[in-house]
């Protein structure tokens, strides 16, 4: 290929790329912004009921529609928002962080103390997250605490893991060298001078990760294990709607609402990957 | 081969053994009374079965001594007694097992031919329309809430436009075929009852489209990826140069060389599929695998929840090496001393 058209296909990739970066803060940003102004965009609040009005069909009174209660369907996915985001964005949250301590511990330590870390998380990776976490969920009582204590401690294995390489590569660098040579402490030489050069790949792995924290936090709650009614959780409000054919708006709309979050998170991932990320072009 | 596949079953007894122990540090810790969780209140005032329970379990006897006695019942495919049945935990996941193998395998059968060809059609037409509709596609069915999803085709297919059957496994009235591997479609084939096996198929169809729909996408993007950074080899230049036609060449050449990573990952999609089913079996109502872990979840039925969750992880582990035994057939450069 000539150079002329090596230069096309290069800007070409990073002018989509930048469109899906784009779309994706979008997307991200407009549900986010939703639920932080929930109190002063929604028309009414998100327990208001008003039997004499249950399961209209969207209108202008009621852009979504009402519920079997007749509250209002745009209310609910307003507030909804508040508890979904924050579960998952609270879930990849504390999960990275526990999964940072273990792979930092694992790789700057190393031995017995990495063998140990790595051999269990590799059992907790060997189970499939959502029954892991159901079955503790099912242990610990439903309630959405719960459900987000039960996904943490499924959710950090793959940052441990991924930390872990790092470390042990950024470990070989002359200037952890020079850093234990100027006296450092270990506790120092991690924080200082591996830690930093750490942080991108995991800040990759957030953004990628936030969408599925969002989806198996929701998933939780429609199954009844995590958010529990009359809560405006999107999961357990699509859970609500779920046999509701002629009332399609009651369980569509916060599931739109969903899909559309976590198609932003996805764009957003990716392209903070091709920003950040290690040689992927 | 024979060795290699020892040594591979070998390897696979410690994550067995780790798996054991998470389910006995969940079952035996978190709860913070055992024996109510599993007696329920009303076998608790009988100080007899609490001490039998306790006795049975060892859970008078110290923490290590506790996980060797639970092992020890595992060995004997003792899983346990479902509370909410009082019958024991393996003979329902038994029932349950094949509706969800049946599920998976269709889902994934489908999920591997759609995503192979859109990834290789991509790869082959990178950065032009087909292309960008492949990666839209993907990334579409990537951001797709599976209950949510599912919600939506029963609402289209089957209340709309009516062309699916109700949820269910059967149409009401049926009578199921007599049961030799517990899946519909198979043992209605075995009995030669076409009618029986149209009918399976259509109640299956919605739901394995569900399961697919996410499957595809994974597929497709890693079908993708390996397909470009295999279509940029020398030997497919050779391939070309050597005027071997176009279809050839990307079958025989490249789509042969880029399986590796194909195959890894529709293993593990293949295993996550068997989990994935909680959520389709609950809304299609198909008495599976997932569906019984959902229904245990609701009745805080915590045996059963364990047991499902000790199945899955086996399947797991199975799923992994067969994965690793394929490697060897596609690559011949992988050998196993």
């Amino acid at each position: 290929m000539n150079d002329s058209g090596l230069r096309r296909r290069r800007s070409s990739g990073r002018l989509r790329r930048r469109a899906g970066l784009t779309l994706g803060l979008v997307l991200v940003a407009v549900w986010v912004a939703a639920a932080v102004l929930a109190p002063l965009l929604s028309p009414a609040g998100p327990f208001d009921q008003q039997m004499e009005q249950s399961f209209r069909p969207p209108s202008r009174a009621h852009p979504f529609g009402t519920d079997d209660l007749g509250r209002d369907v745009l209310a609910r996915v307003l507030y909804g928002g508040r508890i979904t985001l924050t579960l998952g964005a609270g879930v990849v949250a504390v999960g990275s962080a526990l999964g940072l301590a273990v792979g930092a511990a694992s790789g700057f330590v190393g031995g017995w103390t990495d063998e140990v870390l790595m051999r269990a998380t590799e059992v907790i990776m060997a189970f499939p997250s959502i029954i892991l976490a159901m079955a503790i969920a099912v242990a610990l009582g439903p309630g959405i605490v719960n459900a987000g204590l039960a996904m943490v401690l499924v959710w950090w294995p793959p940052y441990a893991r991924l930390v872990r390489g790092e470390v042990l590569a950024v470990k070989q660098m002359e200037y952890v060298e020079a850093s234990v040579a100027l006296g450092q402490t270990p506790f120092g030489v991690l924080w200082r001078a591996i830690l930093p050069n750490v942080s991108s790949s995991v800040i990759v792995l957030v953004t990628v990760d936030l969408g599925g924290a969002i989806i198996t936090g929701a998933g939780l709650s429609f199954l009844g294990l995590g958010a529990v009614p009359p809560s405006p959780e999107w999961g357990a409000m699509v859970n609500a709607g779920k046999e509701l054919y002629q009332q399609w708006w009651v369980a569509t709309f916060p599931g739109l609402a969903m899909f559309m979050v976590v198609l932003g998170f996805n764009f957003l991932g990716d392209g903070v990957r091709d920003l950040l990320g290690p040689g992927r072009a | 081969m024979v060795t290699y596949l020892l040594r591979r079953l070998l390897l696979s007894i410690p994550p067995l053994l780790g798996i054991t122990f998470v389910t006995f540090l969940v079952s035996h810790t978190l709860p913070t009374d055992m024996v109510l969780i599993n007696l329920g209140d009303r076998a608790t005032q009988n100080p007899e079965l609490v001490e039998a329970f306790r006795r049975k379990w060892g859970l008078d006897r110290p923490f290590l001594m506790q996980y060797l006695v639970y092992l020890g019942h595992l060995l004997r495919g003792d899983l346990g007694i479902s509370i909410a049945t009082n019958r024991p935990v393996l003979a329902e996941l038994w029932l349950s097992l094949p509706m969800t193998v049946e599920l998976a395998t269709l889902a994934m059968a489908v999920a591997v031919l759609v995503g192979v060809g859109l990834g290789v059609l991509a790869a082959v037409s990178r950065d032009r329309v087909v292309d960008y509709l492949a990666r839209a596609l993907a990334a579409t069915g990537l951001a797709l809430p599976t209950f949510w999803f599912a919600i939506l085709l029963l609402l289209a297919f089957y209340f709309r436009l009516g062309w699916a059957p109700p949820p269910g496994r059967l149409d009401a009235g049926l009578a199921p075929p007599e049961a030799v591997t517990g899946m519909y479609l198979v043992d209605s084939l075995l009995r030669g009852n076409v009618a029986l096996f149209v009918e399976a198929l259509a109640h299956l169809i919605l739901p394995a489209a569900v399961l697919a729909t996410v499957a595809v996408s994974f597929i497709t993007r890693i079908t993708r990826a390996s397909m470009l950074e295999v279509l940029d080899r020398e030997y497919v230049r050779v391939a070309r140069a050597k005027g071997m036609p176009e279809r050839r060449v990307i079958i025989r050449h490249a789509l042969r060389n880029a399986l590796i990573p194909i195959i890894t990952v529709s293993g593990t999609l293949y295993a996550q599929l068997m989990s994935g089913t909680v959520m389709t079996e609950t809304i299609f109502s198909l008495p599976g695998l997932g569906r019984y872990a959902v229904s245990s979840a609701g009745s805080l039925d915590f045996p059963a929840v364990m047991g499902v969750a000790f199945v899955v992880g086996v399947i797991y582990i199975v799923i992994n090496l067969a994965v690793d035994v394929l490697y060897v057939f596609v690559n011949p450069r992988i050998r196993y001393a």
